[in-house]
């Protein structure tokens, strides 16, 4: 049922744009004030929440190690899954990166009778994860052409290989089935995947339910609903917006506001929810920390610097009010006193 | 904190990229384009100007299907004000291209502003092009 609250949140938004929009005036709020206050909602909660982050202590040095740590000469050592160096964490890093190496080694856990546990590899998690990710990056960076006047070329080759196969006019952007069918995939998992959809909540399904509607209202824009779609009055709109001289065309139909503030609200929502594992990944200290632990000592940065006291110095601080009380000592007081009164 | 010159350095990084577009025309973006108007006067087009504006691909493309699959090729007929009753087959070089005549001025400036990179003139000519061929 928790996807059904997650659905509805999504289509409040939607409704709430697309009425919004309509009413006379309201463009101006949709079109500039939403946009401007979500990209400063989004970099200054990101900014926030790294800090936040950053500051946090890593009292121990807690690497997951997959394989074999950097040990006698004679024992191969494992470099990406136990990284020793600074370069070989660098390569576990991107590889965890670039590619969801740990989606990678994804399993699948049946029970059956007897009762009997077994173990599959599934990769379908990590396919479609990637599917979905580099889709979504293509798309975003595609996006920059309503932005940047003029467009860069690197921008042009991108939107002219998303569209290598000129399916329909406008032509139809891989990228565009990549992200839904990704989406679709990975809200799937959560339905029918029992162990994932027992522990999926509100705010495992917003955002898939948010990307989504972002980009069926995207494709249909393109696609099917061209009505007041008019790309260069949109393109005015977003150049307006970077140069802080925002402009407002009347004649834009009520779906690109849809499309738009559905974009605003994935930003503002974006520093305090999951999706922020695009900056903690980086962040990971089971993946980040070399694995040199039997090289080097690792000491929390924060421990206050306490000296080590042996208990001879702490008889040697304490010797008279311990002798006064009564607490048998190791080395008895100095006879100072006894020599002082003769003289 | 830790490695504060990296995770900082990163942030940075981040931020700039994000913040491209506010960087990168430095404030400054000239105005959207305005197409020219047909350099043959007339004001009547095959659809509402609106229309056209958002959906002449559209057009363009049921026009493509209807001659090259469906065989027909029935004109389509408009009253001009001022040129008086115009008849087009459907098609690029035989409808838009007759009043539209340049394509720098009236297709490129829209669509090298959106970055649209239609594929008509890999087959297509504009009359100029026409015209130069025909002079050889």
């Amino acid at each position: 049922m928790k996807y059904v609250y997650s659905l509805g949140a999504v289509i409040a938004l939607m409704l709430i744009a697309w009425f919004g929009s309509l009413i006379p005036g309201m463009q101006y709020f949709f079109g500039v004030a939403v946009p401007y206050l979500a990209i400063v909602i989004f970099l200054g909660g990101f900014a926030w929440k790294i800090w936040d982050w950053a500051k946090s202590p890593v009292p121990f040095s807690i690497q997951t190690t997959c394989g074999q740590a950097k040990s006698l000469d004679f024992i191969p050592h494992n470099r990406l899954e136990a990284p020793n160096t600074n370069t070989e964490v660098i390569a576990r890093m991107a590889l965890e990166i670039l590619t969801f190496r740990s989606l990678f080694r994804h399993t699948k856990a049946d029970v059956y009778a007897g009762p009997k546990l077994t173990y599959e590899s599934a990769k379908w998690l990590w396919l479609f994860a990637l599917i979905f990710h580099y889709s979504f990056l293509v798309i975003v960076i595609r996006h920059l052409r309503l932005f940047l006047e003029p467009v860069p070329a690197p921008i042009v080759w991108l939107d002219w290989a998303d569209s290598l196969f000129e399916m329909g006019l406008p032509t139809l952007y891989l990228t565009d089935a990549g992200l839904l069918i990704g989406l679709l995939f990975l809200f799937a998992r959560r339905l029918f995947t029992r162990p994932v959809r027992y522990m999926s909540l509100f705010n495992d399904y917003f955002p898939l339910f948010l990307l989504l509607a972002i980009g069926i209202t995207g494709v249909l824009m393109r696609m099917v609903f061209r009505g007041g779609i008019d790309i260069a009055a949109i393109k005015a709109m977003g150049v307006g917006l970077v140069t802080f001289s925002p402009v407002v065309s009347p004649d834009i139909s009520a779906i690109f506001y849809v499309h738009l503030f559905l974009v605003c609200a994935l930003l503002i929502y974006f520093p305090f929810s999951k999706l922020m594992h695009l900056g903690g990944v980086f962040l990971s200290p089971t993946r980040n920390m070399r694995n040199n632990t039997r090289e080097v000592r690792h000491v929390n940065p924060w421990n206050p610097d306490i000296k080590p006291h042996s208990y001879a110095a702490y008889e040697d601080e304490f010797r008279e009010y311990m002798v006064e009380a009564g607490i048998p000592v190791e080395k008895e007081l100095e006879p100072q006193k006894e020599a002082a009164e003769p003289a | 904190m830790f490695n504060k010159s990296l995770i900082l350095g990163g942030l940075a990084v981040f931020v700039l990229l994000v913040t491209t577009p506010f960087w990168y025309g430095l404030l400054k973006a000239g105005p959207p384009p305005t197409p020219e108007p047909p350099p043959n006067g007339a004001s009547v087009c095959v659809a509402p100007v609106e229309y056209m504006r958002s959906s002449h691909m559209k057009l363009l493309d049921v026009w493509r299907d209807e001659v090259i699959r469906e065989a027909k090729r029935e004109t389509i007929v408009v009253n001009d004000p001022k040129l008086g009753t115009l008849e087009f087959g459907k098609g690029l070089q035989l409808a838009c291209m007759d009043c539209h005549s340049n394509k720098e001025q009236f297709c490129d400036s829209c669509h090298e502003y959106v970055s649209a990179r239609p594929d008509c003139w890999t087959c297509h000519m504009t009359p100029a092009e026409i015209a130069s061929k025909e002079a050889l």
